[in-house]
């Protein structure tokens, strides 16, 4: 006599054979799922440029104050009962001896003269204009300068003599950079509430085309957890689809930047670029950070989606 | 088991299409509910089920107060009642397996835990060759015999069935309600909603709760 008399064993062997996993509780064709991952894909790539770009601003900010605030400049003006040369000689000495100045370089007057020519043009013969004297201060990181004691006794040596620490530039520079980062966050914003009621969208429309099958897992012992964990489940897969999608088409754009950017440094276009957004490289911050923001939008996807069928299941009497 | 007192339900603003219903349903019995078209028989048995709340009136199941349950609660009791739709309701994208399956699964019960008895109960209601074809290719009886085994595989504690020969030649109706009485032998408390008289004479010991006139007859 056979053991298996019924053929359980055979039956078990082609059910594991022919199944995979489990079938999902909510058809993949009950909810508008390529429309959906479009539009994470759109949202995911808008909120990756945003964030990018962000970082872009914020890393080149920090290049140009960082290079804006490790020098310092004295502006010499020409007076006539003055010794220019004279007094110039004294105000590098005086900076040499400031702690906290690693290089002083006074420009020579053809080199200040130099200064002038995209505002005057080539050619002009300035040896009848006034050209004021400029003396760069390179400043060694790490260490404070006492810049009032440097004005101070730049003013006592010529009263025709100004001395500019950049703290201006820095300070409208990390004000521009700031406005810069926070309209970013504001887009990230903006996106992820506009993903949300997308995803809200999508999910009140599934729920509405899956009534019936609510209706009958109800009837048949499901909890409003697990009902609401299917529809997180469907919706977490199409907003990682739709995360990845849009991701990796903001890393090619930035990718493709970087290159273009690389391509161009040679030219006078491209050192412009470059002096205003540094090398357009996000880095592994960059890639980590749009890689965080997939991931974050397939979460927010399911995540929303769960929330709503829970909320809506609760409410039903 | 089940306890209905004074219950009356009406939709909306409109009359009472169930009044005042007074009945219990003991365990381990069989009964009959039958009436004429539109009597209310799906609505008695969507308030078995607490799909729908009385407007008035107290109803007990499994020792508790129907009207003090929470959601969580409810899910609970539904997981002690076997339910056949009187159209089937079987998930058209799941495979006849998968739909039996079904109650065990909403339960988080591993699929190497139940496989073995969801396999035995298909070919005990004799769908073991079509286990993993979806409902749409099955016929009105096979679909019936894989509501029926949706509804058992959890051994219930109560079975309701809405017109579960409805669709079925009269060999295969006597048969599902042989199966029915086989498990209230068991210990299984049935309800067959039913307007077959003739079936219903067949199995002439089984008591009869006749609706009409909004109201319940009940004939032991």
């Amino acid at each position: 006599m056979s053991a298996d008399p019924i053929g359980i064993s055979s039956a078990t062997a082609s059910l594991r054979r022919d199944r995979a996993a489990e079938a999902p509780l909510v058809p993949a064709s009950s909810i508008a799922g390529r429309t959906l991952i479009i539009v994470v894909a759109i949202m995911t790539f808008l909120a990756s440029l945003a964030a990018g770009g962000a970082m872009l601003v914020a890393q080149a900010s920090q290049e140009w104050r960082s290079t804006v605030s490790r020098e310092a400049t004295i502006q010499l003006k020409p007076a006539t009962n003055r010794d220019m040369e004279a007094d110039l000689g004294k105000i590098v000495e005086a900076a040499r001896g400031t702690p906290g100045v690693a290089e002083v370089r006074a420009m020579t007057k053809r080199e200040s003269e130099l200064l002038l020519e995209p505002w005057l043009g080539q050619g002009v013969n300035l040896d009848e204009v006034p050209v004021p004297r400029m003396v760069v201060l390179k400043l060694a990181s790490g260490v404070r300068v006492d810049f009032e004691q440097l004005r101070r006794r730049i003013a006592e040596i010529s009263p025709n003599a100004n001395f500019d620490d950049h703290r201006m530039w820095s300070e409208r520079l990390a004000d521009m950079a700031n406005a810069l980062v926070a309209i970013a966050v504001v887009l990230l914003v903006l996106i992820v509430t506009a993903m949300g009621l997308a995803i809200s969208f999508a999910t009140h429309g599934a729920m509405a085309g899956n009534r019936e099958i609510i209706e009958v897992l109800h009837f048949v012992g499901a909890s409003d957890q697990f009902i609401s964990k299917q529809f997180q489940r469907r919706f977490l897969w199409l907003g990682l689809r739709g995360g990845l999608i849009g991701a990796g088409m903001a890393s090619l754009v930035f990718l493709g930047a970087g290159l273009l950017s690389r391509r161009l440094a040679a030219t006078p276009s491209g050192e412009q670029l470059e002096a205003l957004f540094g090398s357009f490289s996000i880095g592994w911050p960059g890639y980590s950070a749009i890689a965080l923001i997939a991931v974050l939008s397939a979460a927010l996807s399911g995540q929303t989606s769960r929330i709503i069928v829970f909320r809506r299941l609760r409410r039903l009497t | 088991m089940v306890r209905f007192e004074n219950v009356g339900l009406r939709y909306g603003m409109g009359p009472e299409v169930l009044q005042d219903l007074s009945f219990a349903i003991e365990p381990g019995s069989f009964q009959f509910l039958t009436g004429p078209s539109g009597a209310g028989k799906t609505t008695l048995m969507r308030l078995l089920l607490l799909s729908l709340r009385p407007t008035r009136g107290l109803i007990s199941i499994f020792g508790q107060d129907a009207s003090t349950l929470d959601k969580d609660a409810i899910t609970s009791i539904r997981r002690r009642i076997g339910v056949v739709f009187q159209d089937f309701r079987l998930l058209d994208h799941l495979t006849t397996y998968e739909n039996v399956a079904l109650p065990l699964r909403v339960q988080n019960q591993a699929e190497d835990e139940y496989r073995n008895e969801v396999i035995e109960l298909l070919r005990w209601v004799g769908l073991g060759d079509r286990m993993q074809v979806y409902p749409e290719v099955l016929s009105g009886g096979e679909k019936q015999r894989a509501a029926i085994a949706r509804a058992l595989i959890v051994r219930p504690e109560l079975l309701l069935a809405d017109e579960p020969t409805g669709n079925v030649d009269p060999t295969m109706a006597r048969r599902i309600i042989r199966l029915f009485v086989e498990l209230q032998r068991s210990g299984t408390s049935v309800v067959v909603a039913t307007h077959d008289l003739g079936l219903m004479d067949q199995f002439d010991g089984a008591r009869r709760l006749v609706l009409g006139d909004s109201r319940l007859h009940i004939y032991d």
